[in-house]
């Protein structure tokens, strides 16, 4: 770095430089909560999705699982389970936990009412009915 | 060491490597889930495993970066720290809240856990790395507010350097970012996009002003080059960083419900975010073939080399790897990203930590650096834990392309239990790197005991 590129040179680029793109940031903000409500589904956020949206939270279900591609690689994708596997089959399945498979991988029973059952089947599709540009590629997750 | 006070960073130093070794162990519990799923089931599921793993990697590093904070700030600002008492109180309020989370998590059911803690009042918990209770995040912010209050009182009173600048600014964002983790609305999509503002924010923001400062401390330190020409360095690669990383943050807007503008923009700005660590790599070397004098700690040096390279790596070379939003399509929460995550972590975060541990502990320690045999030790253990994390990047990213390819290109798609399976041999490789990398590991706290003739301090 030459003489004629002064430390203040360095600092005020610094500090114009984080302030603009910051702003710019927020202002991509705005603009992208502007226009959620066209992708995110909220119509179908009801009272049921969201007491689902605290069962899935509060027993850690992103620790194994991702959720539209976030959380642990450990177990299958579930923001798209509504479609591949259907109410009846996510409620059967949950119930039946664990399987005790000899070596293969497990999850828990949690012991849900039939009521939270119906509460995490409710976030599921409404999950699975959010606009993802068609991710994932494909019904396997 | 040239202020007493600098010695309270010796017990968050001493933390720091603790709550690293129980990451490690919890990481080799969940590698061998992976492959024998039912291990340690149900006393220690896969999720809870995860949560210690990934929540005592953030702790540990917190802990390193406020060590790292309370040995340079005196030493930048010519002055004892404000109050090294505040300082001490933090620690043991921070350790033993760290504590009882952890085994929180261990102990209690997370359901539980989240009703005795306040989770009704506001729910925030449950999601991905912010998986703390309440009080805990509170408490959090308390220490965090606590100590900044302390280094922002000390650099009032004292000589405010380019270096000590930064690092404070980093750390005020560090805690500012944080505070998205109580928001947790409803709405998934919003929950997911704030998600990333503490997360992305972090180690692709405000962390890499703490990653270049403490990085161009120990250069200065070890290498004497110029301060003049160390600040401008600096200041250049944290502009990069920032008008890099602020809108790459769409790297993480192209599939949860968000506007497909951020397609282009996320790809854009976040493939140029490798820039910045590439600056990192180059200055580290820069400086160090510069140097005006032979640094007894020789270590040291390594580390700090060390940082520039695995950072520019598993940051810069395998974030890019996935960071187009045409690959990110395929790859996005596959095995592809746990590699990327586990060499960046350890490449930027856990190397800038070990750096100033390796500079200021000897001197922490009354010594200007350790003997030739404990050094010896120190550099073995840095070879073990950095070749065997590159394997373990490596297996991990074969597991992801045969992932990616068996139930996301093909087209008749395997289920994922099933691709799982088909990839196992890459889990069991990537066991056997992690018991490796343990090893370097234990190498590293011999270190520590490893007797011998010390070079001793002279005073310039
Ligand atoms: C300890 C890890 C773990 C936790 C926690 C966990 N799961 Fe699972 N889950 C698994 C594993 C492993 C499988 C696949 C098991 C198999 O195929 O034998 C699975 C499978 C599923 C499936 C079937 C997916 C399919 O495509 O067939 C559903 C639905 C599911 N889990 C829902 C949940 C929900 C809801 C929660 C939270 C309440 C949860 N899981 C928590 C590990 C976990
Ligand atoms: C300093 C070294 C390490 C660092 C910095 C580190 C960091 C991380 C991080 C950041 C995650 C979350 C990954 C993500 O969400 O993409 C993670 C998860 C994990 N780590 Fe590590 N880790 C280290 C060592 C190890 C070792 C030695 C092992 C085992 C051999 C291991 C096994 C795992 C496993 C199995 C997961 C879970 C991946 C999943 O979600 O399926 N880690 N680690
Ligand atoms: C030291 C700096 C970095 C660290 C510590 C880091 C760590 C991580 C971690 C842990 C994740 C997984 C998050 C999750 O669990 O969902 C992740 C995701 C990601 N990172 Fe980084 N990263 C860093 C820098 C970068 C850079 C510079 C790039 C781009 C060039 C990048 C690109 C990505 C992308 C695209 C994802 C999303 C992966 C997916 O779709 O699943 N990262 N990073
Ligand atoms: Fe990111």
């Amino acid at each position: 770095m030459s003489g004629t590129f002064t430390k203040a040179m360095a600092r005020n680029i610094f500090y114009g430089g984080a302030v603009f793109f910051f702003l710019l940031l927020v202002a991509l903000t705005f603009d992208t909560m502007g226009g959620l409500p066209k992708s995110d589904n909220r119509a179908n956020l009801t009272e049921s999705v969201l007491r689902g949206k605290h069962i899935w939270e509060t027993r850690n279900c992103i620790g194994c699982h991702t959720l539209l591609g976030e959380g642990a690689y450990f177990a299958p994708e579930l923001g798209n389970v509504y479609p591949r596997r259907g109410a009846e089959f996510i409620k059967a399945w949950i119930k039946s936990q664990p399987t005790g498979t000899p070596g293969r991988r497990q999850m828990p029973n949690f012991n849900f009412t039939e009521q939270e059952l119906d509460d995490i089947v409710a976030f599921l599709k409404y999950t699975s009915e959010i606009n993802t540009q068609k991710w994932p590629p494909n019904i396997e997750g | 060491m040239k202020y007493s006070s600098q010695s309270v960073a010796m017990p968050y130093f001493i933390a720091a490597i603790g709550l690293f070794v129980g990451q490690i162990i919890f990481g080799l519990a969940m590698g061998l889930q992976y492959v024998v799923g039912d291990f340690l089931f149900p006393e220690i599921p896969f999720n809870v495993a995860r949560m210690v793993h990934t929540n005592l990697l953030i702790v540990w590093l917190l802990f390193g970066f406020m060590g790292a904070t309370y040995f340079l700030i005196p030493e930048e600002a010519e002055t004892e720290l404000y109050s090294p008492k505040l300082a001490l109180l933090m620690f043991w309020i921070f350790l033993i809240a760290g504590a009882a989370t952890i085994l929180g998590y261990l102990l209690v059911p997370y359901s539980t856990l989240a009703e005795m803690t306040g989770n009704n009042i506001l729910a925030t918990m449950g999601r991905e790395f912010l998986e703390q209770p309440l009080i805990t995040k509170i408490g959090i912010v308390i220490v965090a507010l606590a100590f900044l209050f302390n280094i922002t009182m000390t650099m009032l009173k004292g000589r405010k350097t380019v270096i000590s600048i930064v690092l404070l600014m980093g750390l005020w964002g560090l805690a500012i970012f944080f505070l998205f983790s109580f928001y947790n609305p409803g709405n998934l999509v919003k929950d997911k996009f704030y998600w990333w503002w503490v997360v992305h924010l972090w180690v692709e923001g405000v962390w890499e002003l703490i990653m270049a400062a403490i990085l161009a401390f120990v250069l200065i330190k070890v290498t004497g080059v110029d301060r003049e020409v160390i600040e401008k360095w600096l200041y250049v690669i944290i502009t990069l960083a920032l008008v890099t990383g602020l809108i790459g943050t769409g790297h993480h807007y192209f599939w949860i419900g968000t506007p497909s503008y951020w397609q282009w923009l996320g790809s854009i700005f976040s493939a140029l975010e490798p820039i910045p660590f590439f600056a990192m790599t180059v200055f580290a070397f820069n400086m160090v073939n510069r140097r005006r004098r032979e640094h007894p700690n020789k270590a040291a040096v390594l580390w700090a080399l060390g940082t520039g390279v695995m950072a520019f790596l598993g940051a810069g070379v395998w974030g890019f790897l996935h960071t187009l939003a045409p690959v990110n399509y395929y790859t996005h929460g596959s095995q592809i990203t746990a590699a990327h995550g586990h060499m960046a972590f350890y490449g930027a975060y856990v190397l800038v930590v070990l750096t100033i541990i390796s500079y200021a502990m000897p001197l922490l320690r009354g010594r200007a650096a350790n003997g030739e045999r404990a050094q010896v030790c120190e550099m073995w253990a840095f070879w073990l834990m950095t070749i065997s994390m590159v394997f373990i990047t490596l297996f991990l990213t074969a597991a992801g392309i045969l992932q990616v390819w068996l139930q996301r290109v093909s087209d008749t798609p395997m289920p994922f239990m099933a691709v799982q399976d088909q990839i196992s041999l890459f889990y069991w490789m990537r066991l056997w790197a992690g018991v490796v990398f343990a090893a370097g590991l234990v190498t590293y706290l011999a270190s520590f005991f490893v007797k011998g003739d010390s070079k001793p301090l002279i005073h310039a």
